[in-house]
């Protein structure tokens, strides 16, 4: 298991070759990469935050969370904090596993569930300013829903 | 007892501030702090509805009672990974 968070550019290859191992039949990548624009507006760049180190404690309970619940032989969980340009990656995610379909569903799982409880936030800079993404709504075992 | 309150994403650019110390009463819980905090902003924001908030980097609820010297942490919804959408 390889969870990391990170200032500099993500090494997809060097991660995707490290994990491979000779009982696997599956090496399922997700790569997030920054899009040129929001909605149709043009983005410049995304600076990413997170909440330290809970992003990272958060990040090391889905990976655990993953190779239990989809029986993977092995994930690496990787995000990118910082300044990050158009076509960067931001968030990496690498699932090993005999067979294909359980590398699919744990890859799928992770960014789903990831997108949704782990405290990092993104500005998008625009040609005319920057404001913070509207993040996905909280599930409810995390929600304060007493408000 | 003295409470260390964080912002994060968009609630450091509405407080104006990372963090600050947020004094309360003993057995005092979440709710009580957010109703604090709440009153101090003068701006009108819907964020208070979409929040969570975790103490010590755990999340947890309106009812945690607080402890001097905790740590809270004030999470708007989260938008790591890819693009929205």
């Amino acid at each position: 298991m390889r969870v990391e968070i990170v200032y500099d550019a993500l090494p997809v290859a060097e991660v995707m070759e490290q994990i491979k191992a000779g009982a696997d039949g599956a090496v399922c990548v997700f790569d997030g990469i920054v899009r040129n624009n929001t909605r149709g507006r043009q983005t410049l760049c995304l600076d990413y935050e997170a909440k330290l180190p809970m992003a990272l404690t958060q990040m090391e309970g889905l990976a655990r969370e993953a190779l239990q619940r989809f029986a993977v032989r092995d994930v690496a969980l990787l995000h990118r904090l910082g300044r990050l340009q158009i076509g960067e990656t931001s968030v990496l995610i690498v699932v090993a596993s005999a067979h294909r379909g359980a590398a699919f569903e744990a890859c799928r799982w992770l960014i789903d569930t990831l997108k949704k409880q782990v405290p990092i936030w993104k500005k998008e800079c625009f040609v005319d300013g920057a404001v913070w993404a509207d993040g996905e709504p909280f599930p409810a075992e995390i929600a304060l829903n007493e408000v | 007892m003295q409470i260390e309150v964080i912002y994060c994403g968009v609630l450091k650019d509405l407080f104006g501030c990372q963090r600050e110390e947020v004094y309360l009463a003993e057995d005092d819980t979440v709710a009580i702090l957010l109703t604090e905090l709440r009153e101090r902003l003068t701006v009108e924001t819907k964020i208070w509805n979409s929040l969570a908030v975790a103490v010590n980097d755990e999340y947890a609820g309106m009812r945690k009672i607080l402890k001097d010297g905790d740590e809270v942490a004030l999470l708007p919804p989260v938008s790591g990974g890819l693009c929205a959408g």
